[in-house]
């Protein structure tokens, strides 16, 4: 008999005393889901502010755009502080956000190896949703976001974030937007360690600077 | 379950040696202090965190009901996304099957994202002994490591160590794994994580296979999702060419929409966090993106034992947040290590004696590691009573009885060598021996906390002698709650 098998029969005599019948069935009943689909109640604006508010909060650094007119020289602005040479950027992003940045790019594809990946600097997505209550940003590895490992490696992140259209309240909302089919990455403030006597440290293994730039629709 | 902690003493001498550790009750009192107030002020963001965790167990305890079901669709499902679903019916099984898989790989090193499940089953030291290096990735897991040591807590395992003892492990010991520390080390938190992040990403860059747990698995999407802090997560997920997950086949949820629950209340009842820094989900291999071969190793490991019992089967609900641990006191005294299995505190008090019998000291003590005031079951996100599952336990030990080994039904003889268990039983009279009075017993007793003991009871009393217990709240969680909000939860 094979493990699959034992495993398999192991857990039938086990829930022998229980009355199961069809378990997709009984799903729809066995859970009682009168939990909220969000926390509070909050207008559009609201809920961009709460989003900012919480990155922050997770030591994000979040940044306001008015327009994409003004976008490439705020991209611009925040590579120049910080002086990459080399700036890595997803085959789908707007060609036009990058168009004003001064450091070299280099596209997704290019950077074959790992080791590669860890000679750039900087990293400029989109994302695919934005959680405001927990202020969490989420991606989906689309054609803007590119492969999950470009968003790692560099130790400096810009993520673009178009609100309020990619902006919800709640993580229920947040999963009805996404594809279980996508690698995704849910990030939530830079990475960071409580390890040591608890003394919170941000960036050990991810990148130590997490710049949001929430830009509003045209 | 084999990788245990072989010869451990049981839990009230080891408690007991614990204790006089000032390093270590110092270290804990403040760490599950913090953590403790911190996810207190988290919890309370959620008005309808009483929902939520209400769901949460109704959920798994469906799962659980069905749990031929979910696997087979959960299998489907991962195959039909690309990857390869293998089954290990105990420890040694699992550990052949990823010895044998990276082997295939050609490699003779792994990195490892922190997975209870495979401390479990003891994979570094049965990887090792077949010439394959393991590392351990997370800052703490790494201290542990470095240290020659075992973790004592289940969210931060080096719980035990200060700053300048980390800085003298990693001092001494980087050099022999890899990139030495950088010269002239000093103990603040920045530079000893910058001397982690430097020494570990050497292997994270040429790393060809990662292993890794998960916390949940989708039946319905075949998704994997792995909840983490420091990106070493991530690091193992998505950069080597072969990922191999071992996971517990109870960490199943039925759909996709059910992680709307615990993507809520696991962070907040963990870290105390509205949401942990990063959390991974896959499903197969996609694309050019990440690892191209994607094993998934399910384990029972007396899992299926465990489930077979009807009141100590609530146990497997658990999704390792660690809150029970904080709010006990009895593990904030003794600390992990007294516990002697790699699941600590409450949770380990109910958890190792059902995954792993009773017939070890250690384990047969475990179900005495508890003072059954009632708090653990008070933060646990699934409502696991385990004062419930602890008494059960107790009788179990006591009395002997059916139980299910490794699939069989069998009778359990009273355990032997247990005389201070058997006299703690019978000064408690006859409500431990009678399940239904015991309960009505046990609610009582944490509701007439001004009576309440200031020292443990059972063999816990000598170590407890000179110590006081912490006051326990006049009027406890759930007590409230029906006050306040009427009898909801009145159901248990
Ligand atoms: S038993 Fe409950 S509180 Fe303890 S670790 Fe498990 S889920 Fe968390």
């Amino acid at each position: 008999m094979s493990s699959r098998d034992i495993i398999l029969g192991r857990v039938r005599r086990a829930l022998g005393d229980a009355p199961r019948g069809d378990a997709q069935a009984s799903y729809e009943t066995a859970v009682d889901r009168g939990y909220r689909r969000e926390h509070g109640s909050r207008t559009t604006e609201e809920t961009v502010d709460l989003l900012a508010e919480n990155l922050a909060d997770y030591r994000a650094i979040v940044h306001r755009c008015q327009d994409e007119e003004e976008l490439p020289y705020l991209i611009m602005r925040l590579l120049a502080a910080r002086g990459p040479r080399y700036v890595l950027v997803p085959p789908g992003l707007p060609p036009e956000w990058m168009s004003a940045a001064d450091p070299t790019r280099v596209h997704d594809r290019a950077v074959s190896t790992t080791h590669d990946l860890d000679a750039v600097g900087s990293v400029v997505t989109g994302c695919a949703v934005a959680v405001a209550e927990t202020g969490t940003i989420v991606l989906d590895g689309s054609p803007d976001q590119g492969r999950r490992r470009i968003t790692l490696i560099p130790d400096h992140h810009i993520c673009v974030v178009r609100v309020p259209d990619q902006v919800v309240s709640s993580v229920p909302q947040a999963l009805e937007r996404l594809d279980p089919r996508r690698p995704l990455t849910w990030i939530s403030g830079p990475s960071a360690t409580s390890d040591i006597e608890l003394d919170r440290v941000e960036g050990v293994h991810g990148p130590r600077t997490l710049e949001v730039v929430l830009v509003s629709g045209e | 379950m084999s990788g245990t902690f072989v010869g451990m003493p049981a839990f009230p001498k080891a408690a007991h040696e614990a204790v006089g550790n000032t390093t270590l009750r110092a270290n804990l009192k403040h760490a599950t202090h913090t953590i403790r107030d911190k996810r207190a002020k988290a919890v309370a963001e959620l008005d309808d965190w009483a929902l939520l965790r209400e769901a949460g167990k109704q959920i798994k305890d469906h799962t659980l009901r069905h749990l031929d079901t979910y696997l087979v669709q959960l299998e489907e499902a991962v195959t039909a996304a690309g990857g390869t679903v293998h089954w290990a019916a105990d420890a040694d099984e699992a550990n052949r099957i990823v010895t044998r898989l990276v082997k295939e790989t050609g490699e003779s090193e792994v990195v490892k994202v922190k997975s209870m499940a495979t401390q479990e089953i003891g994979l570094n030291e049965a990887l090792e002994a077949e010439g394959i290096h393991a590392y351990e990735t997370d800052l703490a897991e790494l201290i542990v490591q470095l240290g020659h040591d075992r973790p004592s807590h289940i969210l931060v395992p080096a719980i035990h160590r200060n700053r300048g003892e980390i800085r003298d492990i990693f001092t001494k010991e980087m050099g022999a794994w890899g990139r030495p520390a950088p010269e002239g080390l000093t103990d603040t938190p920045a530079e000893l994580a910058e001397a982690a992040r430097l020494h570990l990403r050497e292997k994270f860059l040429r790393a060809k296979v990662g292993i890794s747990g998960a916390n949940f698995m989708v039946a319905e999407t075949g998704t994997l999702v792995v909840v983490e802090s420091e990106g070493n997560g991530r690091m193992c997920l998505t950069l080597p060419e072969t990922l191999i997950s071992v996971v517990g086949i109870e960490k199943i949820v039925p759909t996709w929409r059910d992680l709307e629950v615990f993507l809520q209340t696991l962070p907040r009842s963990s870290t105390a966090e509205r949401m942990n820094p990063y959390t991974s989900m896959w499903t197969g291999t996609s694309d050019s993106d990440g690892p191209q071969a994607f094993h998934l190793v399910l384990i029972d490991n007396g899992r299926t034992d465990t489930l077979a019992d009807e009141v100590g089967r609530q146990a497997l609900r658990c999704i390792r947040c660690s809150a029970c641990l904080n709010v006990c006191p009895v593990y904030e005294r003794a600390g992990g290590h007294a516990y002697g299995s790699v699941y600590p505190g409450p949770i380990g008090a109910i958890l190792s004696p059902q995954l792993r019998g009773t017939a070890s000291e250690i384990d047969a003590s475990l179900p005495y590691a508890s003072s059954l005031c009632g708090a653990c079951y008070e933060v646990c996100p699934v409502a696991i009573d385990i004062p419930e599952v602890l008494v059960h336990l107790r009788e179990r030990v006591v009395q002997g009885g059916p139980a299910t080994r490794q699939g069989n039904k069998v009778v359990l003889k009273p355990a032997k060598g247990h005389a201070a268990e058997r006299a703690a039983m019978r000064t408690a009279g006859w409500a431990f021996v009678h399940p239904g009075a015991l309960r009505a017993g046990q609610r009582l007793a944490s509701r007439t906390r001004r009576f309440h003991p200031r020292t443990l009871p059972g063999p816990g009393r000598a170590w407890s002698a000179t110590r006081d217990l912490p006051q326990v709240p006049a009027e406890s969680f759930r007590d409230w709650w029906q006050r306040t909000h009427g009898t909801k939860e009145s159901g248990k």
